[in-house]
């Protein structure tokens, strides 16, 4: 077992975002996290990651209790919605940020990084977009470079956060495809969150459904359709 | 051309020539005034104006001044915005305005309270003529109350820039593995380099023409005044050309400081705020 | 495997869902409060250089307005003196010198303000771009210098405008009234017009052309539609043209005779009581016009509110 929360709880003011949530992701898994906005699945996304302090509860990768740990302590790839790419740097400079700010013993000499990389940049199918800024790139290859960046550091464990949402309906299809496929080779534990059933269904292992702040069920895509577990999973995947 | 919603053509010609007519008056020629007077009496005066002993003294003080002032109210303002943009606390809200005080009180007010702690009569005042430390009528006094007086310019125009930009790119770098000073100078200040720069530049054009607080602290001792004091103290003295050929430096500050702004704002990479300055 | 002790974890499967929400901590405090690095260094050095830079200097003042001192020995003494100087005739004049002057000079820049900022949105014209770039010219120029200027302009013997007003009509400008709501109307141009620019510009054109649609003429249009949309900005740019000339200082120094009670605005007073070691007296005055600061800026704040709420409703 790679990744696990226990009793997660988050408020933001008076609003509850997550309500003792528990889940354990087992290694090399995709995981798909679904439900409607506002149900808490990007909340805890960024509390794996490190992104945001649990009120309660405790999350733990491969056996080590990281709640305490911060982000960047925590070696978590995250993928952002709208990429948060840095606008100043270039796709070469982006990727090998993570690389470039270890601390000087563990750092790399410019050499490795620059192999680094450019497998990466091969791995995302962007070879010779080194000196692109990102405003020059169109939404897909700015989500890939996003993607390479994070995997420069050699994650533990992936985290996409809606990684489609803003991305037109031919690219997201082929997009969904290459993820698929990159997991299928790379086996990096991963988890993400979507609100379109389709992509979680075609992409995922397992699914796990949101809703208010809570899981309302969990499992593979077809046991969730043949069992749902109460009216919301149903509804929820009739509509 | 829209018809429905355009003037007649008389009016429209009225209100331009009106407001020409205000900027000429009012704005423009009194610039070109200073610089008629300052050249008065030929070149020649005008740069021995300039090299003169008290002229010296007074542009050394107000870059000296500039020099302490500038720098520390810039670190004010990329602290305070780092605080304000990247973490929620309480009492935000007042902080904010907390730093807005300066821009709403007379400068005299900035000059009078430093007086009130370090004057002869006033809380420190006794303390410090037995130690023999000179505050007012002093560099110290000067520079405290510039900072005063031009303590939001940089806070003020990185506050909202920051906002602007959110965390995301931060945020992104934490979970990279950057540190604090890595995120900061890799990630943040590439980002908010020219609103910086945009807030330095009014605030050393407002530090180096400040005259009501620096007028309550420095009074008129012989040179240890800054430029503007001495422009007042060579009108009183009826030196007009003297008086003009230092406006002159402080207005060519002025129309720099005002190029690089326009600059600035133009290619959208500093907020305009059309507040108090 | 983990760091949970079974009797905590037992404790924690019997608690139902609800109660788990009411419990602020579990069984561990977590002691980081922010993601991003930083926030006691730079919190810390806000309010540190807050505190000395404004904050302490301010109570300062008003302290000073309160506290007995040798000359006042109780606080009966000293406020008493503060309210004698507050209110003596010279001071009154003061105020009616400073705060009236300014609220005319405010007005002024009110009415040429809004033609200015018209006729920079609206119209196009040759050198729209210089004329533009002028209004701020208040703002960056040195008070110093702009007093220094517009004395030498509207003086009787600087050979400019000043000169030939006198010998037409016999006006005198410098060194009188005239001559600090001049400097004073200088000073608040640009906040009128900064303010305005804006609003003027996001009017929607298709306001005006429903009113021109339903049988509205120009004037009508303006009257109605327009001038009510922009009200809001307007006064808060007088408010602000306002707070500015108030607080002047330096460009009245070189254009005003500084005769007491005439022509004495109030933060020379305030420079004479200083000198005159009169601390408590010129505390208070400070006090005076720090409570009018106030209060021009709580009315901006609240001009602010109500035409906001005025655009979220509409």
């Amino acid at each position: 077992m790679s990744v696990a929360v226990k009793h997660i709880s988050k408020r933001f003011g008076t609003f509850p975002a997550l309500r003792d949530v528990s889940l354990e992701v087992q290694t090399g898994e995709l995981l798909a996290l679904l439900g409607p906005s506002g149900s808490g699945k990007t909340t805890l996304l960024r509390v794996i990651a490190g992104l945001e302090i649990p009120d309660a509860g405790q999350v733990t990768f491969v056996d080590e209790d990281v709640t305490e740990k911060s982000a960047y302590e925590r070696r978590a790839g995250f993928v952002f919605q709208h990429y948060a790419l840095f606008q100043h740097m270039n796709v070469y400079e982006n990727i090998a940020f993570g690389l470039r700010v270890l601390p000087r013993k563990a750092r790399p000499n410019a050499a490795a990084i620059t192999k680094r990389v450019n497998e990466l940049l091969k791995l995302i199918q962007l070879e010779g977009y080194e000196q692109r800024m990102p405003s020059q790139l169109s939404g897909g290859q700015r989500q890939r470079v996003a993607l390479a960046r994070s995997l420069a550091i050699e994650p533990r464990v992936l985290l996409l956060d809606e990684p489609f949402g803003a991305l037109d309906a031919k690219v997201r299809k082929d997009l969904r495809k290459w993820l698929r496929h990159f997991h299928d080779q790379t086996h990096l534990t991963s988890l993400f969150v979507t609100h379109d059933q389709e992509e979680a269904f075609e992409l995922a292992d397992r699914v796990v459904i949101f809703n208010e702040g809570r899981i309302q069920q969990i499992g593979l895509p077809s046991e969730l359709r043949e069992n749902p577990q109460n009216d919301f999973v149903r509804d929820f995947l009739e509509s | 051309m829209r018809r429905a919603t355009s003037d007649h053509w008389l009016m429209r010609c009225l209100l331009i020539a009106i407001t020409g007519a205000f900027i000429l008056f009012f704005l423009i020629f009194p610039v070109a005034v200073i610089l008629v007077e300052a050249l008065r009496n030929g070149i020649g005066f005008y740069f021995s104006s300039l090299t003169a002993h008290h002229s010296q003294t007074a542009i050394r003080l107000t870059l000296l001044v500039a020099l302490a002032v500038v720098p520390l109210n810039t670190i004010f303002g990329v602290c305070a915005a780092w605080a304000v943009t990247h973490f929620q606390f309480r009492g935000k809200a007042l902080l904010i305005s907390l730093i807005e005080i300066p821009l709403w009180v007379s400068p005299v007010i900035g000059g009078l309270v430093f007086a009130l702690i370090f004057g002869q009569k006033g809380w420190l005042g006794p303390w410090l003529t037995a130690h023999n430390i000179q505050i007012l009528f002093a560099y110290p006094g000067i520079v405290l109350a510039t900072a005063f007086v031009t303590f939001p310019f940089v806070a003020r125009g990185l506050i909202p820039l920051m906002q602007s930009q959110g965390s995301a790119e931060e945020e992104a770098a934490l979970t990279l593995g950057a540190n604090g000073w890595q995120l900061f100078w890799r990630v943040s200040f590439p980002k908010i380099k020219w609103g910086v720069l945009h807030g330095m530049i009014l605030c050393n054009a407002r530090a180096m023409g400040e005259f009501g607080a620096v007028s309550v602290v420095a009074g008129s001792v012989d040179d240890r005044i800054t430029m503007p004091l001495q422009i007042e103290q060579y009108y009183l003295n009826f030196s007009l050309p003297q008086a003009f050929a230092l406006a002159s430096l402080l207005l060519l500050l002025s129309v720099i400081t005002l190029a690089i702004k326009i600059a600035l704002e133009w290619r959208k990479l500093a907020p305009v705020i059309t507040r108090l300055h | 495997m983990n760091a949970v002790s079974p009797i905590v974890e037992r404790r924690y499967r019997q608690t139902p869902l609800e109660t788990v929400q009411k419990q602020p901590q579990i069984f561990r405090r977590i002691s980081r409060k922010h993601i991003l690095p930083g926030f006691h260094l730079t919190l810390g050095f806000t309010i540190f250089y807050l505190s000395t830079i404004v904050l302490i200097p301010l109570a300062a003042l008003v302290l000073k307005t309160v506290t007995p001192t040798a000359d006042f020995p109780s606080i009966y003494h000293v406020i008493g003196h503060v309210v004698r100087v507050a209110f003596d005739l010279r001071s009154l004049d003061s105020y009616r010198l400073s705060f009236g002057l300014s609220f005319v000079a405010a007005l002024l820049d009110g009415f040429f303000g809004f033609i200015a900022a018209w006729a920079l949105i609206r119209y196009s014209f040759p050198g729209k771009k210089i004329v533009d770039a002028m209004v701020d010219l208040p703002f960056a120029m040195p008070t110093s210098v702009a007093g220094l200027a517009l004395t030498q302009v509207f003086s009787t013997n600087g050979g400019y405008i000043g000169q030939v007003l006198d010998e037409w009509f016999g006006w005198k400008i410098a060194y009188t009234v005239w001559g600090i709501l001049i400097a004073l109307t200088f000073i608040g141009f640009p906040f009128v017009v900064r303010t305005l620019q804006p609003v003027m510009a996001d009017l929607a054109v298709e306001v005006e052309e429903a009113a021109a649609c339903l049988g509205a003429n120009r004037w009508q249009t303006f009257c109605r539609v327009i001038f009510p949309a922009v009200s809001p900005a307007l006064l808060t740019g007088i408010m602000l043209a306002f707070g500015r000339a108030v607080g002047e200082y330096g460009s009245i120094v070189f254009i005003s005779s500084m005769i007491p009670y005439l022509t004495e605005i109030t933060p020379q007073l305030i420079i004479i009581k200083l000198e005159e070691f009169d601390y408590v007296g010129a505390a208070g005055l400070g006090l005076v016009m720090l409570l009018m600061s106030f209060f021009i800026v709580a009315s901006v704040n609240l001009l602010q509110h109500l035409a906001t709420r005025h655009r979220r409703v509409a």
